[in-house]
């Protein structure tokens, strides 16, 4: 078998297909999970394929705004989980459940 | 080299957020979003992202990890009911996903030049003191915002949290 023919250097665009992947992949663990903690940790999956993304153009313009964006993104995905999992143990407390279909009170 | 490293970084992500959506159980979701986030840590570093990469593996994978293991832990969760989905929903859902992802990777790979490549070192402004210069120079009033943002997500999240006195 002959060795598969690597390129020298990566292209732009294996990484942002990796993005898109895992963006995909974030999306899907969103809608089909029952959890809300694994709905939780979609939302992070799918703000981490962004963060990609941000670094990936950061390396393609040469200029380290990127970074600044995704360094932003990571504050605000911490600020957003103290929240969100004050939330859930909020939820828990009142209903004794984690799952999504259960916590309908706003459905008519 | 770089391929290499880069394919096997990109398989452990890519095998990890799969593993993420098909477990039933959160804790091991949330070791597979670790795996994630490790490995998107050195893919940082391979675009030359240093302080980036340090502040994933801190902020992420530590920090916000740590406090989902915690609320798991906290909420005793166990494995998900299973639940009957419609009929479309169970056997058209996860092709028209596969779709999706598809779509998005067929997209940006033909619309992403493919001339110029990502070698390691091409690119060395992610260093901590180059990205600190800008933050504080530049990006100062949105740094300050965000720690106003902060505040408000710790009062937020003690509200939510306490327990109600009588």
């Amino acid at each position: 078998m002959p060795p598969l023919p690597l390129p020298a250097s990566v292209p732009i665009s294996w990484y942002l297909t990796l993005s898109a992947i895992l963006f995909g992949l974030g999306v899907a663990g969103f809608l089909f999970r029952r959890n809300i903690i694994t709905v939780f940790m979609s939302i992070e999956l799918m703000l981490n394929a962004v963060n990609l993304s941000f670094v990936t153009f950061s390396y393609k313009l040469k200029q380290n705004d990127g970074h600044i964006f995704s360094f932003f993104v990571m504050v605000v995905a911490a600020a957003e989980a103290a929240v969100g999992l004050a939330i859930i143990l909020t939820v828990f407390k009142n209903r004794q459940t984690l799952e999504i279909d259960e916590v309908s009170s706003f459905k008519n | 080299m770089d391929a290499i490293l880069f394919l096997l970084f990109a398989g452990i992500a890519v095998v990890c957020a799969i593993n993420l959506v098909l477990q039933h159980h959160p804790i091991s979701s949330a070791l597979s979003l670790v795996g994630v986030m490790g490995s998107l840590a050195a893919l940082y570093l391979l675009l030359g992202g240093e302080f980036i990469a340090a502040a994933q593996l801190i902020v992420y994978a530590g920090a916000i990890m740590v406090l989902f293991v915690f609320v798991i832990m906290l909420l005793n969760a166990g494995t998900e009911k299973k639940v009957k989905r419609r009929l479309w929903v169970r056997y058209g859902g996860l092709p028209l996903l596969f779709l999706l992802a598809g779509m998005g990777a067929y997209v940006t790979h033909f619309l992403a030049p493919a001339s110029d490549g990502v070698n390691f070192g091409g690119f060395t402004h992610g260093n901590a003191s180059d990205i600190g210069e800008k933050l504080f120079t530049q990006y100062l009033l949105p740094f300050e915002v965000t720690s106003v943002l902060i505040l408000v997500a710790i009062v937020g999240a003690i509200v939510l949290a306490r327990k109600e006195f009588d």
